[in-house]
């Protein structure tokens, strides 16, 4: 199609290389070098969406990422992209774009009565509204509002594309491109900083792109084209163009996000879309501008009124004509420009509207030349509708109206420093009269604003104090190489009356983003919400995804008109990053998914998968909860062969993921005996023993054994769950509590693979692997011995005779690098005895039927007297946790204790959860004594059992109470018992 | 932010674990069941300068003792713990 509105000649688009593209469905064509905006301006497309409450017509306010209302839905399928800026969005051959919050169409829209029931949507709305009968509420105004209001639509499938995260360092760190930044950059690249210069654009260079002006008696684009080219040749400035700075943190830590591909349809292969930047830097430089903002009067939303500013870009840097003519309203010197500037490109200007009561000889003689008047006065309406501007109504200054005909209005309110980087530490900015706006008030630490950031409108000012801030942070990082000379333009007067909101009929709205007009501030005001803070939240003004750049200075300057204070009395709101929209996903990175959180697999992972093992995530890790063989028609089937396996003959599982820690030092025993309630100074060499470990409120932390590897040798084993956990503990402890004694902790749970083989066969088995000069007799090695092994090859092992099982059971290290071969050689060595792989199900099983506890009764809550583990508690010794331990309610009667349950009806499935109620009563909180905490169908007994916590439960042996299990709606019966329901003797793991 | 620990130099936040107000001192054994209660559980949450018990758990696993405003985050001391080692190595 043709480019109805592109202009014959100029600008920065590639005329020889044309980009297809459709919007809502209708297909148009632009240029690379394009945003989706300018392309729309260039085909003369004035309607882009319909607005968040009112549904009312809205075109393109602005040509960056101010941009309040030219927000579409980018893309299609799994990569659509609700409120894309089209301001922003560049251009790529098929891109798709479709306008949002619109129904059935954008020129026909159902919802735009919502404009009558305009009452309804008032500032307060949501609160207002809330407070009708709830009913009411849920059932017709909720759905409805929420199907009226709103954006546009996420994409409803997971995002295909990559993320990316990365941390950069530097010297200087430079916020926008612009001549303030280009200035900083030479001056800090010549001096010998490494610097880095973040430019949001796709093409560095801010206003000179569109404003030109003459810099080193150079036109600006001379002039740029020559500093960009100096500071490609300097080795440590890089220039990340697309990419916005868009936060602060502490220690001089900066927030970017680099949109990588975003520019094209999709990513190129194994590549990114979007890269988080986490940059730090010893000083940093804002360059990032000002933003030119609205004056608000009614229709200023109307499609064709547009910032002059942005006019001058889509004129200049896009050769793109938002209209054949034109009208400018303004109240400073610099909207003037704009004029200057559509004159220059062949265009109508129909009238400009100032609302000075001076004028400069200049602008009367260009607008003799140009023919077109110059009303003193403002625009109070505009006439128009879908199709944009059509007559603007002008109350001149003294009282006469007058009207003018144009298709466009440009408007200038003045410029809003770009504060937010500088204010993101809670800074408040300062008001400056003489340019009647806020900006900077000091910065977070080693930041500077500078040039239009800093209020500094002209461009000489703008190089001058870029140039000076860039010298200045290079010489704070200490690099003092020679900066040169700064580049050297002429500045422009400033002149500006302050206006920000023309009485009129209609709705003149503040934050067209979320339709927040001057009469909503005014009735704000009314019902009390006076304070900036209350104001934004009532009226939801600067809420929106624009965060109010073009709205949050008229709303309070409105505000402080209706409440008599002047702007500084009224205040901002606090400022806080992000400075554009972060996607979750650039903040997530490659962690989603499987790549969630690290995965740790241990030494016999890949032999266990080939065995078919069915794996669990505990934690971090992936460990084999079972291993199913042909025929098994389900867990319960393949977990109870485990069992029976084992307590009939032998099996293996891999217990690698216990945390294991070696503690050597001649005082090892003394920190053990402190960190555990029983005593291990006097555990011989050679041994092991069970300890536990209680946290300093009293409560237990952890369980495992430790054994005595050699006199001033420990080698201590902690649960899976908290072996990173136990081990920061000791480490405090050794380094904070205990530092006068001799020891040192070293973490070896990644060098060990470790088994336990048990069943009765396991001495058989292990005699097949251990060098039979081994002694594994009973005699030779007893119940709870462990020492180093040498096995049949010669690899040194370390075995420990321990049973978690109930069984005759060992547990044997060996480097990790030998745990899939230790597990091949098991199953070879064991295939005459049956031996058989079990997982952490059966595990489980066991230690159930033996009435050890593990994870769900080591809850945070229990006392080693709870776990029936308090014969344990050493009374000669000090140790972490013991005077807490004794405190009146750690040590009632009444306490809940492990006890074990069996269902009164043999058949019955327990689960756990379930609540502990006295036979007879109605379940509630009032007599809840306890709950289950561990369940499993017990091969052995031939039904399922259960391990509880129960008030008093160790006197209530052979009592009936009753398990309520609201949540899966289950009440029965349990039997309280002795927890050790298999061979409580313990002459089998003796044997 | 970021801790510069004595050992392993500038690191930024996520290789560390904040565990609270360095102050308290573990009572020696005997010690009153009041003492210990007050160690255990009366902790400083100064608006301003305090010393903090920190973990570099991501690097050298000492423990540190940082010198932090809790109002502006500025670090203006961090000490290895007594048992952490020494503060120099030889070079
Ligand atoms: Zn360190």
């Amino acid at each position: 199609m043709s480019q109805s509105h592109r202009l014959a000649s100029g600008g920065l688009v590639d005329r020889a290389a044309p980009l297809n593209f459709s919007f809502d469905g209708k297909s148009f064509s632009g240029f690379k070098g394009d945003t989706l905006a300018s392309a729309l301006v260039a085909n003369g497309v004035k309607l882009v969406g319909r607005s968040f409450k009112y549904h009312r017509p809205r075109g393109i306010l602005t040509a960056g990422s101010e941009e309040p209302n030219a927000l579409v839905e980018l893309r299609t399928g799994a990569r659509r992209e609700a409120n894309t800026k089209a301001t922003t969005a560049e251009l790529y051959d098929g891109l798709e774009a479709a306008s949002q919050n619109r129904w059935p169409s954008l020129n026909f829209d159902v919802m735009s009565v919502n404009q009558l029931f305009a009452p309804i949507f008032v500032a307060g709305f949501y609160y207002k509204t809330f407070m009708w009968p709830a009913k009411f509420w849920e059932a017709i105004y909720e759905p409805a509002i929420r199907r009226a209001a709103g954006l546009g639509r996420a994409a409803v499938v997971p995002d295909p594309d990559h993320y990316d995260k990365a941390w950069a360092h530097c010297d200087v760190v430079i916020a926008g491109s612009g001549p303030a930044g280009l200035a900083a950059a030479l001056a800090a690249g010549r001096s010998g900083a490494r610097v880095i210069l973040c430019e949001e654009d796709f093409v560095p260079g801010g206003r000179l792109l569109a404003d030109g002006g003459t810099i080193d008696g150079l036109p600006a684009a001379e002039w740029l084209a020559r500093t960009l080219a100096e500071l490609g040749s300097l080795p440590d400035v890089r220039i990340m163009t697309r990419t916005t700075l868009f936060g602060v943190y502490d220690g001089g830590t900066y927030g970017a996000i680099e949109r990588v591909n975003d520019h094209l349809p999709q990513p190129p292969e194994h590549q990114v879309r979007q890269r988080l930047w986490r940059i730090v830097a010893k000083r940093c430089v804002v360059a990032a501008g000002a933003l030119e903002r609205p004056i608000v009067f009614a229709g200023n939303d109307t499609p064709g009124v547009m910032m002059a500013s942005a006019m001058r870009s889509y004129i200049n840097r896009y050769a793109a004509a938002p209209a054949k003519r034109i009208a400018l309203f303004t109240n400073n010197e610099d909207g003037w420009h704009t004029v200057e500037v559509a004159l220059g490109a062949g265009l109508q200007v129909a009238a400009v509207i100032d609302a000075r009561a001076e004028i400069s000889p200049a602008h009367r003689s260009l607008a003799s030349k140009g023919g077109f008047p110059v009303l003193h006065g403002s625009v109070s309406g505009v006439d128009g509708g879908k199709t944009g501007v059509r007559k603007l109504s002008v109350s001149l200054t003294g009282g006469a109206r007058a009207e003018v005909e144009a298709d466009g209005l440009a408007v200038s309110g003045g410029w809003n420093p770009t504060v937010g980087l500088t204010s993101y530490h809670r800074g408040r900015p300062k008001w400056r009269d003489d340019i009647a706006a806020f900006v900077p008030d000091g910065a977070p630490p080693g930041m500077v604003a500078a040039g239009a950031a800093n209020g500094a409108f002209g461009l000489g000012a703008c190089l001058r104090e870029g140039f000076e801030a860039g010298a200045a942070a290079a010489r704070d990082a200490g690099r003092a190489g020679n900066a040169g000379s700064a580049p050297v333009a002429d500045d422009e007067a400033f002149s500006l009356t302050p206006l920000w909101h023309v009485a009129g009929k209609g709705k003149a709205f503040v934050d067209q983003q979320h339709d927040v007009t001057a009469s909503d501030i005014e009735l704000a005001q009314r019902e009390g919400f006076e304070s900036v803070e209350h104001l934004k939240r009532y009226t939801t003004l600067g809420m929106a995804t624009d965060q109010g750049k073009t709205s949050n200075v008229a709303g309070l300057a409105i505000m402080a008109a209706v409440t008599g204070k002047s702007i500084p009395e009224t205040g901002t709101t606090i400022y806080r990053p992000p400075y554009v929209p972060v996607a979750i996903g650039a903040f997530a990175g490659h962690h989603r998914d499987e790549n969630f959180h690290a995965t740790r697999l241990t030494p016999l992972h890949h032999w266990a998968a080939e065995q078919g093992a069915i794996f669990v995530d505990t934690g971090l890790w992936k460990r084999a909860q079972w291993y199913p063989r042909a025929g098994e028609k389900d867990w319960l089937e393949s977990v109870t062969r485990e069992v029976k396996a084992v307590r009939g003959g032998v099996g293996f599982c891999d217990v690698s993921t216990l945390g294991k820690i070696d503690v050597h030092g001649a005082d090892a025993g003394a920190f053990l005996d402190r960190v555990y309630i029983n005593t291990f100074s006097n555990l011989a060499v050679g041994k092991a023993r069970y300890g536990l470990m209680l946290r300093e409120d009293g409560i237990v932390y952890d369980d495992g054994t430790t054994s005595r590897l050699a006199e001033e040798h420990y080698f201590l084993t902690t649960t899976t769950a908290k072996a990173g956990l136990v081990m920061q503990h000791l480490e405090f402890c050794r380094q904070v509590l205990f530092p006068e004694l001799d020891v040192q902790l070293t973490s070896v749970s990644d060098q060990w693979a470790q088994f336990s083989i048990a069943g009765p066969k396991t001495r058989d088995l292990l005699k097949e692997i251990v060098d039979p000069s081994e002694d594994l007799s009973n005699e030779g090695f007893p119940f709870m011995g462990a020492r180093e092994v040498a096995l049949r090859g010669g690899v040194k092992a370390r075995l420990f005779r321990i049973s978690f099982s109930g069984e005759m059971a060992f547990e044997i290290s060996v480097p990790a690098r030998y745990g899939e071969a230790m597990a091949r050689n098991l199953m070879i060595a064991g295939q005459p005895f049956g031996v058989t792989p079990y997982g952490t199900e059966a595990l489980g099983v066991m230690r159930i039927e033996k009435g050890h506890v593990a994870g769900p009764e080591l809850s945070g809550t229990t006392t080693a007297a709870d776990l029936g583990l308090g014969k344990m508690t050493s009374t000669k010794k000090d140790f972490i946790g013991r005077v807490m331990a004794g405190r009146e309610a750690l040590v009632a009667p009444d306490r809940q204790v492990v006890v074990g349950i069996k269902p009164t009806d043999k058949a019955r499935r327990l689960r756990s959860g379930a609540h502990i109620i006295p036979k007879g009563e109605i379940p509630g909180p009032d007599n809840d004594q306890g709950y289950v905490t561990s369940v499993c169908f017990s091969p052995t007994l031939d039904q399922w059992i259960g391990l509880a916590l129960i008030e008093r439960g160790r006197e209530r042996i052979g009592e009936i109470v009753h398990a309520h299990d609201p949540l899966r709606g289950e009440d029965y019966d349990v039997e309280i018992c002795n927890p050790v329901f298999y061979d409580p003797d313990g002459g089998r793991q003796r044997g | 932010m970021r801790i510069t620990c004595p050992f392993c130099g500038e690191r930024e936040l996520g290789e560390f674990t904040y565990l609270g107000d360095a102050k308290p001192a573990r009572p020696a054994p005997g010690a009153s069941e009041d003492e210990v209660y007050d160690y255990v559980y009366l902790r400083d949450n100064i608006a301003g300068v305090m010393d903090e018990s920190w973990y570099h758990g991501g690097g050298c696993r000492a423990w540190l003792k940082v010198t932090r405003n809790t109002l502006t985050h500025e670090i203006s001391a961090v000490e290895p713990a007594p048992g952490a080692g020494a503060r120099q190595v030889a070079k």
